[in-house]
């Protein structure tokens, strides 16, 4: 059982606040959606959460479990049991994915992972997202399409297990066929009920898939709204038009 | 012999066997104002004391001929003419020259070895090579710079018509080492070239790799990797001198530097020539900065004198690290210390990978985590 618990978060970037006073809490066995519109700050609060030193903390505290993961550098909140599934995932010249991943898992589980063990859930993995066996030799990211690229985001959350996963517009740019892969990737995260999801996203039609119990408005840099799965099939009705109006 | 005079772009002045046609560099030169003459114990000047302090073992194998020769040998020389003083300096103070032939056609089993061992920092040694591969043959050359010297030579890489020549070259000298060197390609009708070369020890080493074209149809690959810690000189100077229509030649030299005074250098010169129609060549370095008190000198220069190339271009990146790189790996729990290894080593690591023989790219590799882990 495990909780993310973000207090009054106030997060500026160069001087400009862009986060003002964030409250949410998420546990495990619970799928939160975070929707809102463009320039809202929903990405900030991911990446925020996970320490990119872009985003400058000027209040606030986020708790894993009672640790105060500000506190912590980037590598150690990953170790702590977060994760962030990147919008956009950074290409990273000669850095193989197979390397770049049992680092990873080195890293994540304080031992390196049998070599056979390793090969086997790898492949698992990749047949589980339709991802070419080839991928593996490939540079992280480089030349990836849209799509695999966030496939193998979710790779990453599948082998990593993180008891949180904040998932930033992982949706945006997906064909129908990548999202219901990358869906059944993120359900299948979710079975055990031990982790929790924060599922960042400007359109509802990802939650036709993956089906939130929280849906939280997002706007000005604050929640504005709180529901269950019906305030989505309200955004969906109406837009933003409401709340951008509201905050501006 | 008399001053060589080419009808030259302004990229390369002269060239000559006559080491009276060279000034002593005084480090005004364009040639020389990046290189720390005081630390080149006497290279340049030719007041040193021939010491003799450097061994060269060839190891060949079989169908492959290696024979040392006298300067009046007619294959010394003959691909190669001196292009500045230490080349000269070089030239006119080798004893013997080390002349290794791969016969027509033929394709040995197994790369030719060529190991420099140096003996100490006391006077200075002169060396000169002759790699022939004659037309149609296929050869691998490693050729390994180790322990503490004051060397300067020349190599001269021929290659035939249809021959294919691969050369890694290996500068792991001691930290006290100075080394200038000249390695220059000849390559013939059809002939194909690739050079690695991994420059990771000595205090100064100053190593300018040359490309000349005989014939249509030739095609260079110049691939380096480099890296430079506190107080080191490490100086590249590339010339791909396109005289031949329909040539090709591409150079990617990639330097990391971490340490006070840590300083590379590296001068790209490409020069196509009127009657070079249909040549093209893409040249780049890039410079990873790793700590702040390190410089990286980066100069491409492209010289087009037709209107008819099928591609000609350069590039020149030095920068730090990218810290969405370092945040990409951090955010899945890799620490930072190994998150930065990790993008090094991939940023070299690609050139790295070119290097055919299993034994020296490992070996390669090897020595830029040791840099790494310092």
């Amino acid at each position: 059982m495990s909780t993310l618990e973000i207090r009054d978060l106030q997060v500026a970037v160069e001087d400009k606040e862009i986060l003002r006073g964030v409250n949410l809490t998420v546990k495990s066995g619970e799928t939160h959606a975070i929707m809102g519109p463009n320039g809202s700050g929903k990405s900030t609060l991911a990446y925020a959460v996970a320490g990119h030193p872009k985003y400058t903390i000027t209040g606030g505290q986020v708790l894993l479990d009672g640790v105060d993961l500000l506190e912590l550098s980037v590598d150690e909140r990953a170790r702590a049991g977060l994760f962030l599934a990147m919008q956009y995932p950074v290409e990273v010249p000669g850095v193989s994915v197979s390397n770049f991943l049992r680092s990873a898992v080195t890293s994540v589980r304080g031992e390196a992972p049998k070599l056979r063990e390793f090969a086997k859930d790898l492949k698992a993995g990749m047949d589980a997202l339709s991802i070419d066996a080839s991928f593996a030799q490939r540079n992280l990211n480089e030349g990836f399409s849209g799509g695999e690229k966030k496939r193998h985001e979710i790779l990453q959350l599948e082998l990593l297990k993180p008891k949180i996963a904040v998932l930033d517009e992982t949706d945006s740019g997906l064909d129908v066929d990548a999202l219901r892969v990358v869906s059944e990737g993120i359900n299948r995260f979710r079975a055990s009920g031990e982790t929790g999801v924060l599922l960042i996203t400007h359109y509802t039609r990802i939650l036709r898939y993956v089906k939130p119990d929280h849906v939280h408005v997002f706007a000005g840099g604050r929640i504005v709204e709180e529901g269950g799965p019906e305030l989505a099939d309200k955004l969906e009705a109406e837009g933003y038009e409401q709340y951008t109006k509201a905050s501006a | 012999m008399g001053l060589n005079e080419k009808p030259l772009s302004t990229l390369h002045e002269k060239a000559s066997y006559d080491l009276a046609d060279f000034e002593v560099p005084t480090g005004r030169e364009e040639a020389w104002r990046f290189t720390p003459l005081s630390r080149l114990k006497g290279l340049h000047n030719g007041k040193a004391q021939v010491s003799g302090q450097v061994i060269t073992q060839a190891f060949t194998p079989a169908g492959v001929s290696a024979e040392w020769v006298g300067r009046d040998d007619a294959r010394v020389g003959k691909a190669y003419v001196p292009a500045d003083r230490i080349s000269a300096q070089a030239y006119n103070g080798f004893e013997k020259a080390l002349v290794v032939t791969v016969p027509k056609e033929a394709v040995p089993d197994g790369h030719i070895g060529i190991e420099l061992r140096g003996g100490g920092t006391d006077g200075v040694t002169y060396g000169h090579i002759v790699i022939n591969v004659e037309p149609m043959a296929e050869a691998v050359v490693v050729i390994e710079h180790q322990g503490s010297a004051v060397y300067a030579d020349n190599v001269e890489f021929v290659v035939g018509d249809g021959a294919t020549l691969k050369v890694v070259s290996l500068q792991e000298w001691d930290d006290d080492a100075v080394h200038v060197s000249h390695h220059h390609a000849q390559l013939g009708k059809d002939a194909t070239f690739r050079s690695f070369v991994a420059t990771l020890g000595g205090d100064l080493v100053r190593l300018s790799p040359s490309v000349s074209y005989t014939a249509p149809g030739g095609d260079a690959d110049l691939a380096g990797v480099y890296f430079v810690d506190a107080g080191q000189h490490l100086e590249h100077r590339l010339l791909v001198d396109h005289s031949q229509p329909h040539c090709r030649s591409n150079v990617d030299y990639r330097g990391a530097l971490q340490g006070q005074d840590a300083h590379a250098v590296w001068i790209g010169d490409v020069i196509i020539r009127v009657e070079a129609e249909g040549t093209d060549t893409y040249e780049l370095n890039r410079n990873l900065i790793l700590t702040d008190g390190a410089r990286a000198d980066s100069v491409p220069n492209l010289e087009i004198l037709t209107g008819e190339v099928a591609g000609a271009g350069h590039a020149s990146a030095s920068g730090r690290l990218d810290d969405e790189h370092i945040f990409y790996l951090q955010a899945r729990g890799i620490p930072f210390d190994e998150a930065r290894r990790l993008v090094i080593r991939g940023f070299l690591g690609q050139l790295i990978e070119r290097i055919e023989i299993e034994e020296i790219r490992e070996r390669v590799l090897g020595a830029v985590e040791a840099e790494l882990a310092r």
